[in-house]
């Protein structure tokens, strides 16, 4: 995994996009960048699910994760049903700020059903002054089928605004996203201490490549995912100056 | 019959034995009263209530809209009066005189200036005077309108006093005196009146365009825009129906201020019903504010504000103000009150900044999802003031496998009725890698012997 932990420090100290017929953002994971061959699809329509509800935070962190790469310095809309905020907590401003998004660029809204949600997401999705827009859909409702999701991609390529569809304790139906991740909480990598927010996420489609799961660490400092890293300080501290030898730590 | 207004009772039962006589309503009569003002909006949005059974009307501007004083107030009485309501009105210069009139002289149009002439025969009784002024005047022999007023006003302020002066100068159009509208007049309006009245949704979307269109011309000569307007339908039966929208910014383009208001009348709970259709739709721009001419040379990022702010304005006529929202710093360590979630059309920059909790390189110390109320927990902890070492939430049970605290936190004293007891928050991952933000509600041993614990939230 040598030349691809490379690569991919490489990306982190030089996050870049690769424009290949659409344009990508990479992650910082090298794997997942491998396996998503170039990043994340910009201007398309991402589902993020947390099958059981009690994943909800990495799921949410997760899109939040997902939604800063994808957004450079844009604005967010954050759509969220009123159900969503009582059973999975509401959005809390200095929890974004913690994860590295600044509270003032979110605009949130809050909605009574998931028809509202969808609604204001598509009316998000035709501002390309937005970076990304999160639409949560708890359980499954009737009004998110196919056609909904392909109203959502198309939406998103027209304006080249990234969808992300959060579907907290909710089954995968069918849907025209571009890729599909189920994530998990993931332990800290150190034994020692409560470390930097760890994702166990499965990507479990994806339209154009193949599938995989990693453990991804989401790095507050840096704004991008990364690899579990066994000592983060180390790494930090590596990052600067001695990208090789950081590089085979976290081979 | 001879029947009148203040009768005793007894009177008329004398003169008609079959009477059938019905408590008085002041409350119903009130809101009668205020539907036919609603109603009377159409005219003019000047409609000022007259107590006890009185509306006045500020038609200046208004009468060529309706073929001239005659037919307006032939209009008016004939409307009313079809809803089986007997009705008196009259047409003046000046509020006291048209009151008058109307009282004793239904129908009558006073031509401009002769408002003295008109009711200088009228008894002293049709103005507002008190009761010791009206036996004042009837005992020095003064029975008429016409009579008072030729008496000179020294005379008289030395009698009764300035005030009644100033009543009867009013009614002789030398003076005036200003009415109050029943709601606030709007800066400026524009409004459409159809002859057939209309019914299909194009209509009425094109004619709320072409209105955009008035109104923002107004508005640009005074270097105005509009940061709140009210669309009014009025229906040809009578009924009323009032929509506002809001703009975060002063607002001058009627193709928005047309896709506003189709966002607000799609997303209506209650529809709007156009019965057999509006004979007028008006448009007013309830408050406006300067507006900042400096569109010509937007730069790239002035660009996107104005998009953002545009989308915000949509999305707040659809789902109200009160949905979108952007967050603003509070002071406050207590984590519930260390930021608001505020209607993001009225957000305004704040001197407090953002301060992220956790140092470089370490993990979120605030959970990405906070409940509104913490939810409780049962906790199994090796000592009753450390960590927790396993907890059932929701019917699941969590061993905890890396607990980070406490973070002590004291409720702040000073905005609290009762003292709130002192929180101990832990950072709690379980052995499937979920992260918890839970806390113990009170010193143990020091302000209870049982502590409680809740979960307030859950991290990334």
């Amino acid at each position: 995994m040598g030349d691809a932990g490379l690569s991919a420090l490489r990306n982190l100290l030089s996050p870049q996009e690769l424009v290949e017929g659409q344009a990508r953002v990479l992650l910082g994971h090298a794997g997942t960048d491998a396996c998503l061959k170039g990043g994340l699809i910009k201007g398309a329509l991402h589902e993020v699910f947390a099958f059981d509800s009690s994943h909800a935070g990495a799921a949410s962190g997760f899109a939040a994760c997902l939604a800063l790469r994808v957004a450079a310095k844009k604005k967010l809309l954050w759509i969220r049903q009123d159900f969503s905020a009582l059973e999975f907590g509401e959005l809390c401003a200095t929890g974004l700020l913690e994860l590295g998004l600044d509270p003032e660029r979110v605009i949130l809204v809050r909605t009574a059903d998931a028809a509202s949600v969808l609604r204001a997401a598509g009316e998000g999705l035709a501002c390309a002054a937005l970076g990304a827009v999160i639409a949560e859909i708890p359980s499954e409702p009737k009004i998110l089928d196919l056609v909904a999701s392909r109203r959502l991609n198309f939406a998103a390529a027209r304006a080249g605004v990234t969808a992300l569809l959060v579907r907290l304790g909710a089954e995968p139906d069918a849907s025209a996203a571009e890729t599909r991740w189920v994530v998990r909480g993931a332990q800290s990598a150190n034994d020692e201490e409560w470390g930097a927010p760890a994702f166990a996420a499965e990507l479990v489609r994806n339209r154009h490549g193949e599938t995989g799961d990693w453990v991804m660490e989401w790095s507050v400092d840096h704004g991008i995912f990364r690899e579990p890293a066994a000592d983060t300080r180390a790494v930090a501290a590596a990052l600067g100056d001695r990208p090789a030898a950081a590089a085979r730590r976290a081979g | 019959m001879n029947l009148r207004v203040d009768m005793p009772l007894a009177d008329a039962r004398a003169m008609i034995s079959s009477l059938r006589v019905v408590e008085a309503d002041e409350a119903t009569d009130q809101k009668l009263i205020e539907r036919i003002a609603d109603w009377c909006d159409r005219y003019t949005p000047f409609v000022a209530l007259d107590p006890p059974h009185g509306l006045l009307l500020d038609i200046t501007g208004v009468p060529q809209l309706f073929g001239g004083e005659r037919a307006l107030l032939d209009g008016v009485r004939a409307a009313i009066a079809k809803q089986g309501l007997a009705v008196k009105a009259a047409i003046a210069g000046n509020a006291a005189a048209a009151r008058a009139l109307a009282h004793h002289v239904d129908g009558t149009l006073a031509e401009p200036g002769a408002e003295a002439e008109a009711i200088a025969a009228l008894p002293i009784t049709a103005l507002r005077l008190d009761s010791d002024t009206l036996h004042g005047l009837k005992r020095a022999g003064l029975k008429t309108i016409g009579a008072v007023a030729s008496r000179t006003r020294a005379e008289l302020a030395k009698r009764f006093g300035a005030e009644m002066v100033a009543l009867i100068d009013c009614a002789l159009g030398k003076a005036e005196k200003p009415i109050s509208p029943r709601r606030p007049l709007p800066d400026c309006m524009a409004e459409h009146r159809f002859a057939e009245p209309v019914v299909t949704e194009s209509v009425i979307a094109d004619s709320l365009l072409s209105l955009g269109k008035t109104l923002t011309t107004i508005l640009e000569k005074r270097g105005e825009g509009a940061r709140a307007l009210i669309a009014s339908f009025y229906r040809a039966d009578g009924a009323v129906r009032r929509i506002g929208i809001e703009t975060g910014k002063a607002l001058r383009d009627p193709l928005i201020i047309q896709k506003l208001f189709g966002e607000r009348l799609d997303a209506l709970a209650d529809p709007l019903d156009p019965g057999f259709g509006f004979d007028l739709i008006r448009l007013e721009a309830a408050r406006a504010e300067r507006f900042d001419a400096q569109s010509a040379r937007l730069d790239e990022s002035d660009n996107a504000k104005e998009e953002i702010a545009y989308l915000i304005d949509r999305l707040a006529a659809r789902f109200g103000p009160q949905r979108v929202l952007s967050f603003c710093p509070l002071n406050s360590h207590i984590p519930e009150a260390a930021s608001a979630a505020i209607p993001a059309q009225y957000t305004k920059p704040t001197k407090i900044a953002w301060q992220r909790l956790s140092a470089p390189n370490e993990a979120p110390r605030r959970p990405l999802r906070m409940f509104a109320r913490p939810e409780p927990i049962e906790v199994m902890a090796e000592v009753p003031d450390g960590p927790p070492l396993r907890f059932r939430w929701r019917r699941l049970a969590h061993a905890v496998n890396r607990a980070e605290g406490p973070e002590r936190i004291a409720m702040e004293w000073w905005r609290q009725q009762e003292p709130q007891p002192t929180r101990d928050y832990y950072r709690v991952e379980d052995d499937e890698g979920r992260r918890f933000w839970l806390y113990r509600d009170g010193l143990y041993g020091r302000e209870t012997d049982r502590p409680r614990w809740y979960v307030h939230g859950v991290f990334a």
